[in-house]
């Protein structure tokens, strides 16, 4: 692997496939009452957080606690285009605490590409503006392989504001590079200009996408896009993209339902969707823990070796 | 320092070796007592290069550049005269700023200052500024333009190339829908997308132009376009010139010479207005400037603090230096391709600029009693370009790392040396 992972473009077909059988043996931990191996002790882990993201944040930081990193949180909101301290002040800063891995995440697309300009350690990009959010795409990955057995020719629609989607444009490369097709559905305001050199199909119409789709992945609206212009109104948005039971019913028999969270009930997906068994919502989560723990160990340098011995 | 010289073996426009002689100022034909001897055997002599588009920051930022040091980068860069923007703090939209600015530049003497006056007051595209003053100022201004900002109010647009026509004046447009370019980052396209960072797309640019050749053509006014940067742009300024119509273009150096591929690094050395944009684009604008319809080679050196550049992307400072690199990227893209020779780099740095600025004595082929306003180059060998080395105040080049063709050897500004010897003189 790569020194640092700031896109999923980053990660080889044997890498992709190493962090989520790393993330799977990571995961049986989760079962144990014991959580914690010592593979990364005396390594320091920060999470630098210039927005706020509670939920990925967390992931992160249990994923450090439970491999023993210690873990610096340092939220920075507010404070790089803002013209407070600049991202390479930050960067100087942590660099001088000794950050092994920088975890961040940033409203700017290519922030984390800059940081590791900066640092010695590794960068770990936690999603930077409309760009890439790969752990993410990693996790979504290892939660389709669970479920459904395999990722090779599974048909994934993912659904909404690709525009400004980071978790699109990580798991559109993401799912290429492991063999998925990717067909994004949305209107063609919420596609960007260029979208035909990506590695999936588009098309603008849900109903026809959804009956040969193994996997349904559904991107959050943002609030500010609602008031952009780039559809007349949220109604005929949840109308036209919104998945709701009488589409859920339209799904082949197996097929599961996604979302980064956090969801737009009733906008994007209906509640009684997000809280059926096709549901994949709450085992991302958790799933989240893993696949960053997997990606931390193996930027360290951790043996898997050492690991299993550790842990036995 | 003597101002008579004897420059042998000099290849004026790149033909045949000659010795050119200069006193007083201007360019005679026989040896005058007392001249300096300069070996200029294989170097190629070009009329002093016209820049209708520098940005020198002063007054107001002089923190990224002054009169001072960006005139000596002109120089350096074979420049005798550059159009200084308008887009100071404060706004040169008075008499009172472009007489200062002008004045900067006389008591600098590195090349001659045209100060570019502001279309409308502060660049806020609401009112016209007083062009007419601007004009009779002793700065003489007849270049104005709002650069930075698009004139993007048609009536606006309408009323400011009727009223320059009093005066022969042109309005310099900076080509921008700004609807169309609300927090846009970088060309629109398949890089933009890949990248996640919001689109320019080209449409926002040829938008104003087609629109703005039309009112020129309407009111018989005068229209020159900034660094056009489209394929489809230079399809337009071709149609509206064969239609006969007032309208001239530029293209920036790096516009000849870089794509968006480069902003893949996320490295705001690379961030400017208007973007790179992609290959079938520099092709286009190549081939436009090849054949004639991009009249003019203009830098928009516009010079940025380090703490500018160094940020993340979205942050920083649009703009990329450019006036010492000028030359050697035209060498490369448009020489060494075989796409212009000598003279017609003559004409596009030099004698078409000279003529859109309406300045009588710049831009003149090297004949005897031209004024002595020249560059002399060593097209053969090749520099390594050093931000470290540079003589502007800032070190925003896209360039730095490369190795370039042609050398600027001396500049002479009214036969007297600026630069000798490839430094400052």
């Amino acid at each position: 692997m790569n020194r640092h992972l700031l896109s999923a473009a980053d990660l080889s077909r044997d890498d992709a496939l190493l962090v989520l059988d790393t993330a799977e043996e990571l995961a049986r931990l989760a079962d144990r009452p014991i959580k914690k191996l010592p593979t990364l002790r005396g390594r320091t882990v920060v999470n630098l957080f210039f927005e706020d993201s509670t939920r990925t944040r967390t992931s992160f930081e249990v994923a450090a606690k439970r491999l023993s990193a210690d873990v610096i949180n340092f939220s920075a909101k507010g404070s790089s285009v803002s013209k407070g301290e600049s991202l390479k002040d930050t960067a100087l800063t942590l660099e001088a605490m000794g950050a092994d891995a920088v975890v961040v995440r940033h409203g700017a697309s290519g922030a984390p590409h800059r940081l590791a300009n900066w640092i010695h350690g590794s960068v770990v990009n936690a999603g930077d503006g409309t760009h890439e959010h790969p752990t993410q795409a990693l996790l979504d990955a290892f939660t389709m392989r669970q479920r459904l057995g395999r990722l090779e020719g599974l048909q994934v629609a993912v659904v909404g504001d690709v525009l400004h989607s980071r978790v699109a444009r990580s798991n559109v490369l993401l799912l290429h590079t492991l063999g998925a097709d990717v067909t994004l559905v949305a209107p063609p305001t919420l596609l960007p200009v260029g979208v035909e050199a990506w590695p999936c199909a588009v098309s603008f119409d849900l109903d026809g996408v959804l009956p040969k789709s193994d996997v349904v992945m559904m991107l959050r609206v943002q609030r500010e896009r609602m008031h952009g212009g780039f559809f007349p109104t949220t109604r005929e948005y949840s109308r036209r993209y919104g998945l709701d039971a009488r589409r859920m019913a339209a799904l082949p028999e197996d097929a599961i339902v996604m979302h980064p969270g956090p969801m737009n009930r009733g906008v994007e997906i209906a509640a009684e969707v997000a809280d059926s068994v096709r549901s994949t919502i709450v085992e991302q989560v958790a799933n989240g823990v893993s696949v960053r723990m997997a990606v931390l160990y193996l930027l360290l340098g951790g043996q898997l070796a050492d690991t299993a011995e550790a842990a036995a | 320092m003597s101002n008579k010289w004897i420059l042998r073996g000099v290849r004026p426009l790149g033909g045949e070796a000659t010795t050119l002689y200069v006193d007083n100022g201007v360019l005679v034909d026989e040896d005058p007592v007392g001249a300096q001897e300069f070996d200029a055997h294989g170097l190629i002599a070009l009329p002093g290069l016209v820049d209708l588009h520098t940005h020198l920051r002063e007054p107001g930022r002089e923190d990224a550049e002054t009169v001072e040091t960006g005139t000596l980068a002109a120089a350096l860069g074979g420049f005798t005269a550059v159009h200084a923007m308008a887009n100071t703090e404060p706004v040169a939209d008075v008499a009172g700023v472009v007489e200062q600015v002008w004045r900067l530049g006389q008591d600098a003497g590195h090349c001659d200052v045209h100060p570019v006056g502001a279309v409308t007051v502060g660049l806020k595209g609401e009112q016209l500024a007083e062009l007419g003053a601007m004009a009779e100022s002793a700065a003489r201004v007849r270049v104005f333009s709002d650069d930075g900002k698009c004139v993007h109010d048609a009536m606006l647009m309408r009323r400011a190339l009727e009223y320059l026509r009093a005066f022969d004046g042109v309005i310099a447009q900076h080509a921008q829908d700004p609807r169309l370019t609300d927090g846009a980052q970088m060309n629109e396209g398949i890089e933009s997308a890949r990248l996640g960072l919001a689109g320019w797309p080209a449409v926002a640019e040829e938008a104003i132009i087609a629109r703005d050749c039309l009112l020129a053509a309407h009111v018989g006014g005068r229209v020159h376009f900034c660094h056009v940067s489209t394929a489809g742009s230079v399809e337009l300024v071709r149609w509206a010139k064969s239609k006969g119509w007032n309208v001239t273009a530029e293209v920036t150096p790096h516009h000849l010479f870089l794509t968006d591929e480069v902003v893949a690094s996320y490295d705001p050395v690379f961030k400017v207005n208007p973007p790179l944009r992609t290959a079938e684009d520099v092709a286009a604008l190549r081939a436009g400037l090849a054949d004639g319809t991009i009249d003019a080679v203009a830098t928009d050196h516009a010079p940025h603090p380090l703490e500018d550049k160094e940020t993340e992307w979205a942050a920083a400072a649009f703009g990329m230096t450019g006036l010492e690199t000028a030359l050697s990227v035209v060498a490369a893209a448009m020489v060494e391709t075989g796409l212009l020779d000598w003279a017609g780099v003559a004409d596009r740095m030099s004698i078409r600029p000279a003529q859109i600025g309406r300045l009588g004595s710049q831009g003149q082929l090297l004949t005897p009693g031209a004024p002595a306003n020249l560059v002399l180059v060593d097209a053969d060998s090749t520099w390594l370009v050093e931000p470290a080395h540079s003589a502007s105040r800032s070190r925003n080049t896209p360039f730095a790392g490369r190795t370039l063709p042609a050398r600027i050897v001396a500049t002479f500004l009214r036969g007297r040396a600026t630069v000798l010897d490839g430094k400052p003189a």
